[in-house]
């Protein structure tokens, strides 16, 4: 069953994920990406990672992406038009797509030798107590420097936003 | 019984349920609008109107469905499902009552009960938007734009205050399973006040009761926020380009959205199933009083008829609800049904408020309403939520 689902969900997610870049219109494009962000919610949930599934959905789906599209909206973005490609794009690309590919793989593989199979509910500490004390505990310093960082995101993005005004 | 079968009963009976509800809920609406104006209200269909669910839902059926030219075919088509599915979903984990007894098995009165259950919630209502905003692109219509974006915006910004409220009555119930969070709310101080979330020491959640209705009323697009369809600005906002069914699946998501956050403000505020005061002090004979009221007050308006049909309609009124008043008083039934009539009346009180605010306030202005969700409602949550979390570390 665990297994069923999850060939649907990643199927979904990686035909949604190579429609992001095929579709040439930008509202496609952005649905396709939240396509991509649901489905790796339910592949979160497969792992028993509840709290994490759901702050993809609440996050990724519900709020960047809303953004996006509001933007796009707003801007009223036409059709991407095509234009030829180079011959070096033409020749290399999906030659060079799978060698990147299985550079990846080697490296994945090489950099955690130890790594056993992925099995399906034996990870037991997805829920939000368990993500909530480790983060408060023993990943608080990072915690703390990852929101101070945002911080300054916002005040920049408030600093930008106000000198557009005058 | 197995579990597949229970969840499927269950399953059946509260889509039925919700849909009866959503049907009637526009029902009351048009009458308690009605009535706030000084008119009569849907009259002509069945006694008092009572059959214009009907006639509506058979209208909306048999009416042409127009595709206009020039949409975009794909998602034109989906945004209403999409709305419709959205707004269905959110339903499966609220708790409706206490456990009960049935066929041999013991279960809840809940679809499902998630260990994310809020953020179930969350992620569906934040999702929900989609539609709404994909219908104004996907028509190629300016009022529909217009409308699509104004819905985008304004549910990004109200969701912010809204999940800040929702953070802290969780911070005192500590878990954010929603059948829990109703267990946690269950006592009272002195004998009679509830511990419901409202009321709970340390940090009375007033303030964030208070902002979670108002963002609720933003999120689910209702007056006094209901600037994605200013029909005096912008035609019908979104679903302009609508008819027939796809309308009613705008329709309908916005209603049931509406039934699904006064469940929610229920279940997190004030303390789901359980009732208003001990059962020691007589509140096991609430709804059979209730229903006795009811009926004696329609049985003397029948008997004194103010119109000529009221002599027939009123007594068979007042009948059904002597009939309903002895269905509570049977002992087998009390453990099941008292819970659901509790959680009932708190859900329709707050239902009651949605439309009477309708009949009252007119329509924030574009920059009000922004103004209003970022310098107002915004700080008044984080303060709230700080304090509370302060109170409940003192405390605990």
């Amino acid at each position: 069953m665990d297994v069923i689902l999850f060939l649907i969900f990643a199927a979904i997610a990686v035909v949604c994920g190579f429609n992001v870049v095929v579709q040439s219109h930008p509202i496609s494009s952005a649905i396709s990406l939240i396509g991509v962000m649901g489905s790796l919610a339910v592949l979160y949930l497969l792992l028993s990672a509840e709290f994490l599934a759901a702050a993809q959905v609440i996050v990724y789906a519900g709020a960047i992406m809303v953004l996006f599209v509001f933007v796009i909206m707003l801007l009223n973005a036409g059709a991407e038009i095509r234009r030829g490609r180079a011959l070096l794009a033409q020749v290399l690309g999906i030659p060079l797509l799978f060698t990147f590919l299985g550079l990846m793989a080697y490296f994945a593989k090489n950099m955690f030798p130890g790594a056993s199979d992925v099995r399906f509910g034996a990870f037991k500490h997805g829920t939000a107590l368990d993500v909530g004390r480790a983060l408060f505990t023993q990943y608080l310093l990072p915690f703390e420097v990852v929101s101070v960082l945002i911080l300054i995101a916002i005040l920049g993005a408030v600093v930008l936003a106000q000198k557009e005004m005058e | 019984m197995n579990y597949f079968l229970l969840s499927l009963i269950k399953a059946a009976v509260v889509a039925f349920v919700l849909l009866t509800t959503l049907a009637y809920l526009q029902w009351a609406e048009r009458k308690v609008i009605a009535h706030i104006q000084v008119r009569v209200g849907p009259s002509r269909v069945g006694p008092h109107g009572l059959l214009q669910p009907v006639a509506d839902i058979v209208k909306l059926l048999t009416k042409e469905d127009l595709i206009p030219p020039y949409v975009n075919k794909f998602l034109y088509l989906g945004a209403p499902m999409f709305a419709i599915t959205m707004s269905l979903l959110s339903i499966s984990v609220i708790p409706f009552g206490a456990g009960i007894h049935i066929f041999g098995d013991n279960t809840w009165m809940q679809l499902a009960d998630l260990n994310i259950g809020v953020l179930f919630i969350l992620a569906v209502s934040s999702v929900s938007v989609y539609g709404i905003a994909l219908a104004g692109w996907a028509s190629n219509n300016k009022y529909s734009l217009m409308g699509g974006l104004r819905s985008s915006a304004q549910m990004i910004s109200y969701e912010l205050p809204l999940s800040m409220a929702v953070a802290a009555p969780l911070l005192l119930a500590n878990t954010l399973s929603l059948r829990q969070i109703v267990q946690h709310q269950e006592g009272y101080y002195l004998g009679f006040i509830p511990h419901w979330s409202i009321f709970q020491m340390p940090m009375p959640q007033i303030f964030s009761f208070v902002i979670f209705l108002t963002a609720a009323f933003a999120e689910t697009n209702r007056i006094p926020f209901d600037l994605p369809e200013a029909e005096n600005e912008l035609v019908a906002g979104y679903h302009t380009e609508y008819s027939a069914m796809k309308f009613a699946s705008f329709f309908m998501a916005e209603y049931s959205n509406m039934i699904t956050v006064c469940c929610m403000t229920t279940t997190m505020f004030l303390g789901g199933w359980l009732p208003l005061w001990p059962a020691g002090a007589g509140s096991n004979y609430v709804p059979a009083i209730v229903f006795l009221l009811a009926g004696a007050i329609s049985l003397y308006h029948g008997l004194n008829p103010v119109r000529r049909r009221d002599g027939f309609t009123l007594p068979v009124v007042a009948v059904v609800f002597f009939l309903l008043a002895a269905v509570f008083l049977v002992p087998v039934l009390k453990g099941a049904l008292l819970p659901l009539f509790w959680f009932a009346a708190k859900t329709g009180a707050l239902l009651f408020l949605f439309i009477w605010i309708r009949g009252t306030l007119p329509r924030f202005r574009y920059d009000q309403l922004m103004a209003f969700a970022w310098k107002v409602m915004f700080p008044v949550a984080v303060v709230n939520l700080l304090v509370t979390g302060l109170l409940v570390a003192a405390f605990s």
